[in-house]
C-alpha cells in the first residue's frame, strides 16, 4: 500500500510549493488514475515517489515503510517510451534487470516470457526504429513490468500516439493489468482514458494542490468500450469535464 | 558512385582551371600545372613514400593518438564534475589562443629533433576539437534516459556506460573525423618548422630550392592520406553506429 501523509514539495526553482500537506493512499492492486490540468503537478507525484525529488515535509510510505529505505518499490513509465537506439529490444527489456545484477540466463527468461505477453516475441532481436509507436509503447511497458516493482507509475504513455493505437493500446494495458496484478497509478489528462481504466479517478483541481478528491468509477472489470456508453458513466464524464472547464474560467 | 558525380565533375572542373592559369603564368615556381605536379610526385615516389611519408605518419599518429587520449580524459572529467569545468574550460580555450607556429621553434630547444618536439605541436592544434565535440556528446545525453536509469538503480557508473558512451559516440567520431586532417597539418607544420626528415620538411626543403611542384607534391600525398584515412574511419562508423538519427 502507498501512502502520502502530509506531504509538501517546492522545487527549488519556484516561488510556490506545488504541493501542500498533500495525504492520500492507494491499496495494493487498484488501478489508479490521476487526471489535472497540464501544469498542475501531477508527474511531481511520481517523481516524489521513485525518488528522483525528495519531499520538504511528509512521508511518504510503502506498506508502512518510508521509501527511502526501501529498493524497486516502484517501476516508472514515461510518456515518451525512451528506448535505447543502439540497444535491441531484447536488451533494452533487459536493462533494468541487468541494473540490478539478476543472472544473464534468468534476464533472458524473464524477457522471452513478457514479450510473449505482450505480443511481440518476434521482435526480440530487432532495433527500436524498426518498431512502430505503439509496440515501442510495449516493449516500454515491457521494461516497466521486468524492473521487479509491484507498483508501476505510468505517465501519460499513450498520449503520443495516433487515437485508433491509444484505443487498443488501452484494452490492451487493462488486459495486462488483470494478468499481472500489479498496482498502476496512470497520470492522464484524458478524462475518458481515466474512466475507461481505472477503479478510481485521483482528481487534481487546485494549484498548488493539498487534496485530490477520490472519485469511483461505477463499472466493474473487465470492461468493453461499449460501457463508456452507460448513461452514469457519461454523466461522470461530462461532470468531471465541466469542473475542469469551471477551473479554466 | 552516383553521389560522388558532382564532386568528381567540380574537381575536374577546378584541375582544368588551374591548369589553365598555370600554363598562361608559365612560371612553375610561382604556380606550378596539376600536371607538373603530378609528373614530381611520380618522379620523387620513392623517397617521398618509403622515407617521408613513414616519418610523417608516425608523427600524426603518436599526436593523434595522445590527443585522443587526452580529449577523451578531459571530456569525460569535465562532464563529470561542474567544478573541474569551471576550472579547466578556460585553460582549454586558451590553448586555442597560442600561435603555434609562432612557439614551435621553441619545443625544438626544449626537445631537440626529437619526435616529439613534432607530436607536441600536433597536440597542441588536435586535441581541442576531440575534447570539445566529445563533451558535447557527452552533455547531449537526454536528461529524463538518465533519470529513468536512476529509477531503476542505476549508478554514476551504470549511467555512464549504458547511456553516455553510447550517446557520445557518434560525437566521437565526428571529432576523429576532424582530428585526423588536423593532426597531418600539425605534424606537416611542425616539420615545417624543424625537423630532418617528413614530408613537411621535404616541402620546405623544395621550397628553397624555387621548385613549386616539388612544395606540392608532398602536399598531394597529405591530402591523399587524409582523404583515405577519413573515409576509413566513415566506413567504421556506419558498421558500428545505426542510431545517429534518433538519438
Amino acid at each position: 500500500m502507498l501512502e502520502f501523509q502530509n506531504v509538501s514539495f517546492q522545487y527549488a526553482e519556484d516561488k510556490e510549493a506545488v504541493i501542500k500537506n498533500l495525504n492520500f493512499s492507494v491499496e495494493e492492486g487498484e488501478f489508479i488514475s490521476i487526471i489535472g490540468a497540464s501544469g498542475c503537478g501531477k508527474s511531481t507525484i511520481f517523481r516524489l515517489i521513485n525518488g528522483l525529488e525528495k519531499p520538504q515535509t511528509g512521508n511518504i510510505l510503502i506498506d508502512g515503510k518510508p521509501i527511502e529505505q526501501m529498493k524497486q518499490y516502484s517501476a516508472f513509465m514515461p510518456q515518451k517510451d525512451l528506448l535505447f537506439a543502439w540497444n535491441t529490444i531484447e536488451k533494452n527489456i533487459c536493462l533494468p534487470m541487468e541494473l540490478q545484477k539478476i543472472p544473464k540466463k534468468e534476464q533472458k527468461q524473464r524477457c522471452y516470457e513478457v514479450l510473449k505477453e505482450v505480443g511481440l516475441l518476434e521482435y526480440a532481436k530487432k532495433y527500436p526504429k524498426e518498431l512502430s509507436g505503439g509496440m515501442k509503447q510495449r516493449i516500454s511497458f515491457a521494461r516497466t513490468l521486468l524492473a521487479g516493482a509491484e507498483m508501476l507509475l505510468l505517465d501519460e504513455p499513450f498520449s503520443a500516439l495516433d487515437f485508433l493505437t491509444r484505443v487498443s493500446m488501452q484494452e490492451w494495458l487493462l488486459e495486462q493489468w488483470l494478468h499481472f496484478h500489479k498496482t498502476i497509478l496512470f497520470i492522464t489528462h484524458d478524462v475518458e482514458e481515466a474512466i475507461f481504466l481505472s477503479k478510481y479517478i485521483f482528481v487534481i483541481q487546485e494549484n498548488p494542490f493539498s487534496h485530490m478528491e477520490k472519485i469511483e468509477v461505477p463499472l466493474s472489470y473487465p470492461r468493453k468500450r461499449e460501457d463508456l456508453k452507460k448513461q452514469e458513466i457519461i454523466e461522470l464524464k461530462e461532470q468531471l469535464i465541466s469542473r475542469f472547464l469551471e477551473r479554466k474560467h | 558512385m552516383k553521389k560522388n558525380i558532382p564532386s568528381l565533375i567540380l574537381t575536374f572542373f577546378l584541375l582544368f582551371l588551374w591548369q589553365g592559369i598555370a600554363m598562361g603564368i608559365n612560371a612553375a615556381y610561382i604556380l606550378p600545372s596539376p600536371l607538373q605536379i603530378l609528373a614530381k610526385l611520380w618522379e620523387l615516389r620513392e623517397i617521398l613514400i618509403l622515407v617521408h611519408l613513414p616519418s610523417t605518419m608516425g608523427v600524426t599518429f603518436l599526436g593523434l593518438l595522445i590527443s585522443v587520449i587526452l580529449g577523451i580524459f578531459l571530456a569525460i572529467i569535465m562532464d563529470a564534475n561542474s567544478k573541474i569545468e569551471n576550472a579547466l574550460y578556460p585553460f582549454i580555450i586558451a590553448s586555442q589562443t597560442i600561435p603555434t607556429t609562432a612557439i614551435a621553434p621553441l619545443f625544438v630547444l626544449w626537445f631537440g629533433y626529437s619526435i616529439w618536439s613534432k607530436v607536441l605541436v600536433t597536440i597542441l592544434i588536435t586535441f581541442f576539437p576531440i575534447t570539445i565535440t566529445v563533451y558535447d556528446g557527452l552533455k547531449s545525453t537526454k536528461r529524463e534516459m538518465e533519470e529513468l536509469l536512476i529509477t531503476y538503480g542505476a549508478t554514476k557508473k551504470d549511467i555512464f556506460i549504458k547511456l553516455k558512451l553510447p550517446t557520445a559516440l557518434p560525437a566521437f567520431f565526428s571529432a576523429i573525423k576532424m582530428a585526423i586532417p588536423m593532426s597531418i597539418i600539425g605534424a606537416a607544420i611542425a616539420e615545417w618548422l624543424g625537423a630532418q626528415s617528413g614530408l613537411g620538411y621535404f616541402s620546405k626543403r623544395m621550397m628553397t630550392q624555387l621548385d613549386g611542384a616539388g612544395v606540392f607534391a608532398p602536399v598531394v600525398l597529405l591530402s591523399f592520406v587524409a582523404m583515405l584515412s577519413v573515409s576509413i574511419v566513415n566506413m567504421i562508423e556506419k558498421k558500428l553506429i545505426t542510431w545517429r538519427k534518433e538519438i
